[in-house]
């Protein structure tokens, strides 16, 4: 029962981070909170047993596309329409 | 626009939760996926056939070395269509972007990171070597392994990264990593199995078949492990400047 | 079959967490749809492809089940492991066993972990590949909302190919919010009237046409016409009305080269024209 109520505590919080991501004006925040959401989703895969891929999304999902994504920002206009 | 965005999201959600009531109890024992004679197979052999403790290596490598083997062809071509679509790309100079980084490397900030980058490093190799043992293999150990270059690109410039890693060594690396897997597979061929059936080896190498899947499955990993990094550090270095390689982020 | 309270229970309290995942599916599938800015767009495509490789995930778990990597006591190297742990180093020690029924229900189910983990990579690089495009397109057009690239193609088209402008006008109505009619409009219309007036001299849309005329009349023509040159751009595009003679002059005596190269890549040749 602790298990799914972490479980599903962890998804009411993804679904707080998706929303966040993409409602804000600021395209750096919303890579930063994309990766707070990759994170927490890592969080998730790792108690799901799936510890590869939990690795995995530590690693490409947290890391590099946030990297990625803030580099391309730099080169691209910050603010967002919407 | 908005209003009529919603009616596909809403049909597609409506679906989606209508198809959710027949779904197996979630973590259930007995469902369909969990009986699949597959999975149970892998599950059940993977100690017999290839001594890899971690199951996932095993069939990642070995049972769908085919499938992983082009994953890292599209990984490859990626960043190669990336090179492609950036190249030459930008015609303007470096000064009418909206803002410049043009400071001096932090002190603190580059002598901490030169403390972190061997330890990175090593990391990542420990994770491609023991990703048969534990958590880990070839995508993630090139990751992390690319990671560190990009953090030498963050801490100190771009130039101080290339220095070390070269734009063109990126694509040579990463061709020689599909090169590194397709050659055992081919070679494995050449001494009479399939394409990627690693047991062959044991015919050219001192050990049983088990090990000798054991040991290709190894070398597989670092061929995956050179293309990602390379790929991953070429992909910052490419979206961080547009292509020009030079000053960014 | 089944009441209404029932549907209620098995799908808020069992099946929470399928709930959950299709919500997060939605959030992503509403994002690439309304989404006006491009990264936006990436964003929730990101978060689509999550949710489903989080349902993926959750297929593999089983109750009380450990992660797929051998125990000690399956370990295939279980002998070296074990050598202190007592009772369990002899069963260990005749090398590996195949699993039992009972068994394999112990460890999660690997395939679908490895199906995601490469998604997740793969999913990187493409990403990155959309990333390298959105550069791209901010070089051509200096902005990464998709309205306000669709104006700008649109003016584009008006003024180098008033052919395809004013059909993909008729098509893409709803999804432009602010093109500026206005200007366009008479500019087109007086480049048109130039062109028209040289090159098929029976048709009588002298007489500053309308939009509706110049639809019907623009078809009948379209085929007489020659094609104009598609990447003379900005700087013989950006003041076509000045004086007739000049315009008609460029658009007879550009090659026939141009054209084609206009209708096979399209895209490819606009993002380097408009730069201010």
């Amino acid at each position: 029962m602790g298990l799914e109520l972490f479980n599903t505590f962890i998804l009411l919080l993804l679904v707080v981070a998706a929303i966040v991501a993409l409602r804000v004006k600021d395209l750096l925040t919303a890579s930063v909170v994309f990766g707070v959401y990759s994170f927490l989703m890592c969080l998730l895969w790792a108690e799901m047993g799936a510890v590869d891929v939990a690795f995995t999304e530590a690693t490409v999902g947290a890391g590099i596309s946030t990297v990625v994504m803030i580099a391309t920002i730099f080169n691209l206009k910050r603010k967002s329409s919407d | 626009m908005k209003k009529i965005s919603l009616i596909p999201v809403l049909l597609v959600g409506a679906l989606l939760v209508y198809a959710a009531q027949d779904f197996p109890e979630w973590g259930s024992p007995n469902s369909p996926a969990s009986q699949s004679p597959v999975s149970s197979h892998f599950i059940a052999n993977t100690g017999v056939d290839t001594e890899v403790p971690n199951m996932v290596t095993a069939v990642l490598a070995d049972y769908r070395g085919f499938d992983t083997m082009f994953e890292t062809v599209v990984v490859f071509i990626a960043g190669m269509a990336v090179l492609a679509i950036l190249k030459n790309s930008s015609k303007k100079k470096a000064g009418s972007k909206e803002f410049e980084v043009d400071v001096e490397p932090d002190l603190i900030v580059t002598n901490t990171v030169r403390l972190l980058i061997p330890v990175i490093q090593i990391f990542a190799f420990y994770v491609l070597a023991h990703g048969h043992v534990s958590p880990g293999g070839g995508f993630q150990g090139g990751v992390v392994m690319g990671a560190s270059f990009i953090l030498i690109a963050l801490s100190w410039d771009l130039d101080t990264a290339l220095a070390r890693f070269p734009a063109d060594r990126c694509t040579l690396v990463a061709g020689l990593g599909i090169v590194l897997y397709a050659g055992i597979g081919l070679l494995s061929m050449f001494l009479g199995g399939e394409f990627l059936d690693y047991a062959e080896l044991a015919q050219i190498f001192p050990v049983s078949r088990e090990m000798a899947r054991y040991h290709a499955m190894l070398g597989v990993e670092i061929g995956v492990g050179l293309t990602v990094t390379a790929i991953m550090f070429s992909l910052y270095a490419n979206l961080s400047t547009e292509g020009r390689l030079k000053g960014g982020l | 079959m089944f009441e209404e309270g029932a549907i209620i229970n098995e799908l808020f309290i069992e099946r929470l967490n399928y709930l959950i995942y299709v919500v997060l599916l939605l959030i992503g599938l509403h994002a690439m749809i309304s989404k006006n800015n491009l990264m936006k767009k990436l964003i929730g495509m990101s978060i689509f492809q999550t949710a489903i490789i989080l349902f993926y995930v959750s297929v593999g778990v089983k109750e009380g089940a450990s992660i797929p990597i051998y125990l000690p006591e399956h370990d295939p190297h279980g002998s070296h492991v074990s050598l202190g742990a007592g009772n369990e180093t002899e069963e260990a020690s005749h090398g590996p066993v195949v699993l039992e029924a009972g068994l394999i229900k112990k460890y999660a189910n690997p395939l679908p972990h490895v199906l995601m983990l490469t998604a997740i990579v793969v999913g990187v690089a493409t990403l990155g590949l959309a990333l390298a495009l959105c550069q791209r397109i901010y070089q051509g057009y200096g902005t990464i909302e998709e309205d306000e690239i669709l104006a700008k193609i649109e003016r584009e088209e008006m003024r180098a190919h008033p052919s395809v402008a004013v059909k993909s006008m008729e098509s893409s109505k709803t999804a432009t919010s602010k093109v500026k009619k206005p200007a366009t409009k008479s500019k087109e219309s007086s480049t048109l009237s130039a062109k028209r007036a040289k090159s098929n001299p029976k048709t009588k849309a002298k007489t500053a046409p309308s939009t509706s005329q110049l639809k019907s009349s623009r078809s009948k023509s379209a085929s007489s016409q020659p094609k104009t040159s598609a990447s003379k751009s900005s700087s013989a595009m950006a003041k076509p009305a000045t004086s007739k003679p000049k315009t008609k002059a460029k658009t007879t005596a550009r090659p026939k080269s141009a054209s084609t190269a206009k209708k096979t890549a399209p895209s490819k040749a606009k993002p380097r024209t408009p730069k201010k």
